[in-house]
């Protein structure tokens, strides 16, 4: 039993469902990536498990609760944090504000939190009184993951967190995760950088128009002929 | 050398004095109408006449402390009677919200339906007004007229001009200041100020984060609402109150709003007094001016006026189409209509 699981999504915007019976699961202290083509929806699963889609069938459950019915914000005070893959700051704020933004909900010491946050992001805090729209791209991202986790979530959920960066900030930003991921922190994100996020997955599902095509483990995934063929160019 | 002070004293007196004043009091309600545009996104028609009744309630309060013999003589009564029509507007506003808006924000209806749905909420305010106190000129404003008065100014300098600064005029910018400095230390500093930033910049995020977006709703309003009464009762002491007037406003506070960048509250302090300056030098006749400064003969024999005080709302609409064409986002880059 996993700790975070969709089973069986049925669902879509209007009458077409994009989701077809697929299940995503992820356990605590583990990366899980979905990967797909265009379309495939990826990002709809992820909305789907944030609870920012109805579903038609199918349920998700944390820990031992059935949350399928909550809204995403009752989901965040269970423990969930999201990351979307635009707008994900608040631009006209400072960094140390729209840090202050994540910790909303909380009413205990959040301090300590703050400072797990700037060890992980050192630039964050040199730049903690500069307006997150003012930061570059790859700062930005920072900024919106280091958001996710001042609620201080059990599963972190990134949607596309290396979208229009460069490769090496990318390389930084997946470095961040693999910290995040020791700490004990579930991560579930969508990539479209397929086979760099499948080498530091623990876990990865490919999938396609809705239903789970391949579901193995990170590495078994790149080394797959027909994944390798189909969705990693070559 | 007496002959430059004169000029100079007699722009300020006609001018800068009055244009600082109406300045603040335009500010005040354009602060009004940005906050309602960034939290609730749309900009809100009914400002004027809400600014309407709450005067109004201000000046009934007025004359029933009048009656008592209450009163903070040098300074107007109506500031006893101001915090009661800060409650009556947050409350009549938190009951349109209720009646009228909150619908349209569950259906999640376009801005362009709340707008035209505010307009409805302006004819019934308006309405309202008229039936209570009626169309009529109405003055309250008492205690002490003046700060510095034209005789004794011309006894402290030996200047031919004077320079008189109203009570109300004073008044208008003390009580600007101070509530400008509270909205801004209420939203840079405080969690729920914080909280209506967010929801401002980003509603998803924001909502993602946990904030409740029916308390920011409350605020936005509570906060409309207080701007409102002060701008509305320091705009009535100052000139006087006539219902129609303040519709009128409208178009000058959306102006500054605008202006300024909507959504901005920086913006549409900057903007109430561009609108305000642009407004009192446009329509004031320079020939005296000129005559200080020029020999007599080179002066024209008109008023040297560019236009008439009967077109001012004619300034704000020119501002308005300019700052739309040119340069929609306004000076500090707010949201585009």
């Amino acid at each position: 039993m996993s700790f975070l699981i969709a089973e069986n999504m049925v669902g879509g915007y209007g009458g077409s469902d994009i989701l077809k019976g697929c299940t995503i699961a992820v356990e605590k202290g583990e990366i899980v990536v979905i990967v797909g083509p265009n379309g495939a929806g990826k990002s709809t699963a992820m909305k789907a498990v944030f609870g920012m889609l109805d579903l038609r069938e199918g349920s998700v459950r944390l820990g031992e609760d059935d949350i399928t019915t909550l809204s995403p914000q009752e989901r965040v005070r269970r423990g969930m944090g999201f990351v979307p893959q635009n707008n994900n700051v608040f631009s006209t704020m400072t960094v140390m504000e729209n840090l202050e933004m994540g910790a909303y909900l909380r009413e205990d010491d959040w301090s300590e939190t703050l400072d797990q946050v700037f060890t992980l992001f050192p630039i964050l805090k040199e730049k903690r009184q500069q307006d997150a729209g003012e930061l570059s791209g790859g700062q930005r991202q920072q900024v919106a993951v280091a958001r996710a986790l001042m609620t201080r979530p059990q599963v972190l959920m990134l949607d596309e967190p290396t979208a229009g960066v460069s490769p090496i900030v990318m390389d930084e930003l997946f470095d961040r995760i693999i910290e995040i991921r020791n700490t004990g922190i579930a991560i579930l994100m969508v990539e479209q950088n397929a086979a760099q996020a499948l080498a530091i997955a623990d876990r990865g599902y490919v999938l396609v128009t809705g239903e789970n095509r391949f579901s193995d483990s990170g590495q078994a995934l790149l080394e797959n002929d027909e994944v390798r063929r189909s969705f990693l160019g070559g | 050398m007496d002959d430059i002070l004169n000029a100079i004293v007699l722009l300020t007196n006609f001018v800068i004095v009055p244009a600082l004043a109406y300045g603040a009091q335009l500010a005040l309600g354009a602060l009004g109408v940005t906050i309602i545009f960034g939290i609730l996104r749309f900009a809100n028609f009914a400002h004027g006449d809400l600014m309407a009744f709450a005067t109004m309630v201000v000046i009934l309060v007025t004359w029933v402390l009048q009656d008592a013999g209450i009163g903070i003589a040098p300074l107007p009564t109506a500031l006893i009677a101001l915090p009661v029509g800060i409650l009556a507007a947050i409350a009549i506003s938190l009951f349109t919200d209720r009646c009228v808006y909150r619908f349209y924000r569950q259906k999640k209806s376009a801005p362009v339906i709340f707008v035209i749905a505010s307009i409805g909420v302006m004819f019934m305010m308006n309405g309202i007004v008229r039936v209570i106190i009626g169309p009529d000129d109405q003055s309250f404003g008492d205690g002490a007229r003046f700060l510095i008065q034209v005789t004794q100014f011309r006894e402290w300098t030996g200047l031919k001009e004077g320079l008189a600064i109203k009570m109300s005029q004073a008044l208008t910018l003390g009580v600007a200041v101070i509530a400008v400095a509270a909205l801004f230390w209420f939203m840079q500093r405080t969690r729920a100020g914080k909280a209506m930033r967010a929801y401002s910049d980003n509603e998803d995020l924001a909502l993602l984060s946990g904030v409740n977006p029916d308390r920011v709703v409350f605020y936005a309003w509570v906060i409309a609402a207080t701007l409102a009464t002060i701008a509305g009762t320091l705009y009535g002491l100052d000139k006087s109150f006539k219902p129609f007037t303040y519709f009128q406003l409208l178009l000058p506070i959306f102006a500054a709003a605008i202006v300024g960048g909507i959504g901005q509250p920086l913006g549409a302090i900057v903007g109430g007094f561009i609108v305000a300056f642009s407004e009192v030098t446009i329509t004031y006749a320079y020939r005296k001016f000129l005559l200080y400064l020029l020999p007599a003969e080179w002066v024209p024999d008109g008023l040297v006026q560019f236009l008439s005080t009967d077109y001012k709302f004619a300034i704000s609409f020119v501002i308005l189409v300019v700052v739309l064409l040119v340069r929609p986002t306004g000076v500090f880059r707010g949201k585009v209509i």
